[in-house]
């Protein structure tokens, strides 16, 4: 007897597993807003990527053109593939010399976006930004200099 | 009306052939090629239009859009898809039996084509009445299996043989499960022939009229074929993971096509015939007592009740596909031999007492 009870519970246990896995997809079958599907080239205007999207290394610059980057050149030791070079000057602040930078440059054509540069970096210079549409007709477009003409390293640069 | 009884359109055409070229094996010819040719279309439409609905059931399922780009919500992507088949390549098998592997998409689409035939898309239309239409049905479909395994064979390739050989397995045991509730759904009817099953379900449904007996069968008959199509959780033999594409791994271009469109249009005529058996055909809903609401459903045209009935159960087929793993080869043997074949049996028997009692509505 117990084993007819069993075989029952096992058909009914079974229904019951196959209706919660149908019921799961029929409520996303008739919700057509959860649709993660982007029409690319048609909501170009209005899409928006991730914030976690790794589109590009960018060097974020404050309204003042200031950016955090001291020139370290731990980016450029820690990027696997050669991406970044960065290029540092000597300046004179307080008649004292201090390294600074002049030029980080950065190859977007090598770049794999691992994303070790901006993890390693210690002032927090480096970002990630969202611009995918990379495309260009001339390789030498791809090579970047990150740092803006005439931008200095941020006063406050303490934490 | 036209749409409603279509008797009086073909033996129009009928007697219009007699005119003309008497009777004879000539008119017969004609009509058959009629038929045949209008079977044809029906077959391409149907095929082209099961696949987009598919992809896009399938895509809805997964927060997908799915074809999007070709046509207005991709309506023509399985066409552009279909020329694309039809200019591949057939690429050679150097060690495949030609002829078996040549034969053996036909057979496939010749069982499917064999039974489409039986099912009443309205009255009168249909090209077979036989007084064993629902075993004739079951008999040819099963057919489609011999081709499977023709194919696995002849192509001299180990994940086809083991792809068809599985299918063989699984048809040999959901066959039983399929003409089980076939069967009892025919002890409630009284007759195999397909007009009648459908004349039989004027007032009330066959899944109504035999209540409890009736739905287990109808669950049953969804479950067995489903897996007699050799589709959604019961793909063993096909089974892309482990077979790549099992018995049709070496088939390329048209042929390929062939068995793809024989796989959708067996499903079609699963649920042709869970429609007609089941859910009243071509049989608008009619609830007795009910005589306003029985009038105001007369008007919708009963091939309009077919398709609609038939692309419920499709998408129902569907939903199973893409909601359900595959099962190991042992569940599915487990499934049919320990479950559906001891219930169907039962239920069978259950089934019988209703009717002789009279217990049914």
């Amino acid at each position: 007897m117990k084993v007819v009870v069993e075989y029952f519970k096992d058909i009914f246990g079974g229904i019951k597993t196959l209706i919660t896995g149908m019921k799961v997809t029929g409520k996303y079958f008739v919700s057509p807003s959860e649709i993660v599907t982007q029409q690319y080239p048609e909501n170009r205007e209005t899409l928006q990527m991730f914030d976690r999207f790794k589109g590009e290394v960018i060097m974020p610059h404050n309204d003042k053109n200031e950016h955090k980057c001291t020139g370290c050149g731990i980016c450029e030791m820690n990027c696997p593939n050669g991406s970044i070079e960065v290029i540092s000057k000597w300046e004179i602040v307080d008649d004292k010399k201090k390294k600074a930078i002049d030029k980080h440059i950065y190859h977007l054509s090598m770049c794999t976006f691992c994303g070790l540069c901006i993890k390693t970096c210690p002032s927090k210079a480096l970002a990630f930004g969202q611009a995918f549409e990379h495309s260009v007709f001339d390789r030498s477009q791809l090579t970047k200099i990150l740092n803006k003409p005439n931008s200095v390293v941020t006063k406050d640069l303490k934490e | 009306m036209f749409l409603y009884d279509f008797t009086q359109l073909t033996s129009s055409i009928h007697s219009s052939l007699v005119e003309s070229f008497g009777e004879g094996a000539l008119t017969t010819t004609i009509e058959l090629a009629i038929a045949g040719v209008a079977y044809l279309i029906f077959f391409a439409v149907l095929g082209l239009f099961l696949v987009y609905l598919e992809r896009k059931v399938c895509a809805f399922i997964q927060n997908r859009l799915g074809p999007m780009r070709v046509g207005p919500w991709g309506l023509l992507q399985t066409i552009a898809d279909f020329i694309k088949l039809l200019m591949k390549e057939l690429i050679y098998i150097k060690s495949a039996d030609q002829f078996l592997f040549n034969v053996a998409p036909f057979i496939v689409i010749t069982a499917s084509f064999l039974a489409i035939g039986a099912i009443p898309f309205d009255k009168g239309l249909q090209v077979l009445d036989f007084d064993i239409g629902v075993f004739y049905v079951a008999a040819v479909s099963s057919l489609g299996v011999l081709g499977v395994l023709l194919a696995g064979w002849a192509s001299n390739n180990k994940y086809s043989l083991i792809g068809a050989m599985r299918s063989g397995a699984q048809i040999v045991s959901y066959e039983l499960s399929v003409g089980l509730s076939l069967m009892t759904i025919i002890v409630l009817a009284g007759t195999m022939q397909f007009s009648e099953l459908v004349a039989g379900q004027a007032d009330l449904w066959f899944i109504f009229k035999g209540h409890i007996p009736a739905m287990i069968a109808f669950v049953i008959f969804l479950i067995a074929g489903t897996a007699e199509t050799n589709r959604g959780p019961f793909d063993l033999a096909e089974a892309e993971s482990e077979l790549t594409a099992g018995f049709h791994t070496e088939y390329s271009g048209i042929k390929f096509a062939l068995f793809f469109l024989a796989e959708y249009i067996n499903m079609f005529i699963v649920a042709s015939i869970a429609t007609t058996v089941f859910l009243g055909g071509w049989m608008p809903l009619h609830i007795p007592g009910l005589d306003g609401f029985n009038h105001v459903m007369d008007f919708i045209p009963p091939v309009l009740w077919f398709f609609m009935k038939a692309f419920t159960v499709v998408f129902i087929m569907m939903w199973f596909k893409w909601t359900f793993p595959r099962l190991r080869i042992d569940q599915l043997l487990t499934l049919e031999w320990k479950y559906l074949l001891p219930l169907n049996l039962i239920n069978i028997v259950i089934m019988t007492i209703v009717v002789l009692l009279g217990w049914h509505l």
